[in-house]
């Protein structure tokens, strides 16, 4: 036959979005929190902000060249990678860690694992926690309008009070990217009516974990402390951004929220009762590593089975 | 009224749907397959040489899930030879040179209808060879003859047409109302305890106003509005959307005491049982961006795709892809010397190819095909688990629930054909059970 048409499997339409695209709403939705950093942290801030974006897709360009794979840089997701790990990071961190960091979220985290999709951890939740590690002294050294100080949480666990509008606002210490929880609601927002995430994940680890205080914290029904531990840290930046990175989190209706309420847990746990006042980042690793048993354990059910088991 | 999950896909209907039902008659050889239905083939009646009239039967059913098949036009039986059907595949067919008269057979018309026993009613939708016109061509008698049909409570008539572009039973229900009411009216006398429901989606209001007035004084007919949604038209979704019932797999409808049709198939009921007449004819949708002048034509069946497209006005530009059926669990042809048979709803031509055009990338994961699913299963991990030829993880997240809507490959973002690599997958399961 001289001209055949073409012939596939069904369906034969496609939905316009892209997983690239998909990354790009990302960005979008973090500008805002990028924007509020570089206002609070100045230039510095923007500076990390770039070297990180640049070195992660410069890596993921150059491992991709070297193992003679078709560069995926055009997905974004490095970009994405670069842009949250730079929001993880206090704004006074020497360059050289964060060109570390960076190319250690790309090369060890993700491309190690098979790249986009494989891998079990959210790369730049691993890259921070490798620098936290690694340089412990620049990672948790936050100043504030040139005057070195603790971060608001940091004050709380030492019982001072700290001002939670300010908390809100943003204008206080911190890494680059978290501090402001107006910010990152509004990213969070955008997120949400680009469909790109929905409430499951985030929504049930800041409701567990503000339970928890409430029962562990010490603090009793004190809405101060309540509020200030919700406001404080990574919390809303890793419940919005980063607990729901598609790859590292289920992919099960019920999974997600048992996800959440795990990550709420251990984010309180690590809060209260350990070394640090921060835990989210170590939290939600330690989540990302339990994904696979939580998926196992919550397939759900099919339309038209009977409930607790099959067909 | 409607169901969890889903998408929307671009309706394309606004091609089609304004233009009323053309009759256009065949005029070279037709060809009949003898597998138009779900079940035995059937098993050819005539032979090379013999003259055969428009109506006459010219294949027996081959068992009880069977059909026969009937001549649409008269003529001269030709050959009786392997030909290809749309889905691809070789089936043996029954080749009509058409003399252009239509000489009829004489049918065997009943004045009332009422006075028919159940038995008899059954006998002619058999007789006339009904299947289900919707696309899964199962016999309609069997359908019809549940073990229990007493415990049928609900004759449910898929008036959705969810799949984009096809407009037939839109124009079939905006012109033959009467037609799909009175065999709805039949298939009720079968089942005393069941109640008949219209399942319209509400992208088509002229057709729930016009049939919310005709059934308006029947006290066992109702009509139901659906979201537009695809797929609504889903003989799982749809049950679950008007009656709140869920079926899966292993159950038929008539288990949640119902009984599907699509609106095609209750007009040849109609014929069927009223006037004795076969299923030689149906309405056939011509469209696509690609389509000079698309519309809604009502076929002799065994004509061929080409023939059909010629009438319409051929192509407008050069297609890219041609469809029988519509863009979400059509087939794509590979060109259109191909026969129309009992269960082609239309022909789609589209100018562009979304599937070639698109990069399938890596699974990111995102789970927009997890929220897509009517089935509420994984379809990303069933299509790696195909992949990986791992059956029985694939049975374990429920992968045998199914039902090929393809709404998953549709909505995925890294463009991954989720819904082929899982029916592929099922298709090896189910051969693996054959064997046991």
């Amino acid at each position: 036959m001289s001209d055949l048409y073409n012939v596939s499997s069904s369906s034969h339409v496609r939905d316009k979005d892209t997983s690239a695209r998909i990354m790009l709403y990302v960005v979008i939705a973090l500008l805002p929190a990028s924007i509020f950093g570089v206002i609070n942290f100045g230039i510095r801030a923007l500076a990390l902000i770039l070297v990180c974006i640049a070195v992660c897709v410069a890596s993921e360009w150059v491992f991709e060249k070297l193992i003679h794979k078709k560069s995926t840089i055009n997905d974004f997701s490095a970009v994405v990678t670069g842009l949250l790990l730079a929001l993880n990071l206090p704004h006074t961190l020497p360059i050289w860690q964060a060109i570390l960091g960076s190319v250690f979220a790309i090369v060890i985290v993700k491309m190690l694992f098979g790249g986009l999709g494989q891998n079990f951890m959210n790369p730049a939740l691993g890259a921070r926690c490798f620098l936290l590690v690694s340089f412990a002294g620049t990672m948790t050294s936050f100043t504030y309008d040139g005057v070195t100080g603790a971060t608001p949480l940091a004050l709380i666990r030492n019982g001072e009070t700290v001002d939670t509008m300010k908390m809100f606002l943003g204008t206080t210490a911190g890494t680059i990217g978290e501090t402001s929880v107006v910010a990152i609601l509004i990213g969070a927002i955008i997120l949400i009516l680009f469909g790109v995430i929905d409430l499951r994940i985030p929504a049930s680890y800041i409701i567990s974990f503000a339970v928890f205080i409430l029962l562990f914290g010490g603090h009793g029904f004190d809405m101060n402390y309540l509020t200030a531990q919700l406001c404080g840290g990574g919390l809303m930046l890793g419940a919005f951004f980063m607990a729901t990175d598609y790859v590292t989190s289920p992919i099960t209706p019920t999974g997600k929220i048992v996800f959440g309420i795990l990550l709420g847990v251990l984010t309180g746990l690590f809060r209260v009762f350990g070394a640090n006042a921060e835990g989210v980042s170590f939290a939600i690793i330690l989540g990302n590593l339990l994904v696979p048993i939580i998926e196992k354990f919550t397939i759900p059910r099919a339309f038209g089975q009977k409930k607790g088991g099959q067909a | 009224m409607t169901f969890k999950g889903g998408v929307h896909p671009h309706d394309g209907k606004e091609f089609s749907k304004d233009k009323p039902i053309r009759d256009i008659l065949p005029k070279g050889e037709l060809v009949f397959p003898v597998s138009q239905h779900i079940g035995a083939p059937a098993s050819p009646i005539v032979a090379v040489g013999d003259t055969v009239l428009r109506g006459q039967k010219i294949a027996e059913a081959g068992g009880f899930v069977s059909a026969p098949v009937y001549a649409s036009v008269s003529g001269t039986v030709k050959a009786i030879q392997p030909r290809r059907g749309a889905v691809g595949d070789m089936v043996n067919s029954i080749i009509i040179e058409n003399d252009g008269e239509m000489k009829e057979v004489e049918f065997s018309p009943v004045d009332d209808v009422k006075s028919l026993s159940k038995e008899d009613i059954i006998g002619r939708v058999k007789e006339a060879g009904v299947v289900g016109m919707g696309g899964a061509g199962f016999p309609t008698h069997v359908k019809l003859s549940p073990k229990e049909p007493e415990k049928i409570e609900y004759i449910i008539a898929n008036c959705a047409e969810c799949e984009p572009y096809l407009t037939a039973d839109y124009r079939r229900m905006l012109e033959n109302p009467q037609e799909l009411i009175e065999g709805m009216r039949i298939v009720l006398q079968l089942f005393d305890n069941a109640k008949g429901l219209f399942g319209i989606e509400d992208n088509k209001p002229d057709c729930i106003q016009k049939m919310q007035e005709l059934t308006k004084d029947e006290p066992r007919m109702e009509v139901c509005p659906l979201k537009t949604k695809y797929p609504q038209g889903g003989e799982r979704q749809l049950i679950y959307a008007t009656t709140k019932r869920e079926i899966n797999s292993k159950m038929l409808p008539a288990d949640a005491g119902c009984i599907v049709d699509n609106v095609e198939t209750l007009i040849s009921v109609y014929h069927a049982v009223k006037f004795g007449k076969p299923v030689m004819n149906r309405i056939f949708t011509v469209t696509g961006d690609a389509a000079a002048e698309p519309g809604n034509f009502n076929i002799c069946l065994g004509m061929s795709y080409a023939e059909i497209l010629e009438e319409a006005g051929g192509f407008k530009v050069q297609p890219e892809k041609i469809i029988s059926g519509g863009p979400m669990m059509g087939f794509s042809m590979f060109g259109l010397d191909i026969p129309t048979t009992k269960t082609s709803s239309s022909l789609l031509c589209l100018a562009k190819d979304d599937v070639a055009a698109s990069e399938t990338t890596a699974c990111i994961n995102c789970g927009r095909c997890v929220a897509a699913c009517p089935e509420q299963i994984i379809p990303t991990r069933l299509s790696k688990m195909a992949n990986h030829g791992d059956m029985e993880g694939f049975e374990k997240w429920n992968g045998m629930e199914c039902i090929e809507c393809g709404s998953c490959s549709y909505i995925c973002p890294a463009k991954i054909p989720l819904a082929q690599y899982i029916r592929t997958m099922k298709k090896q399961i189910l051969a693996e059970r054959r064997k046991k």
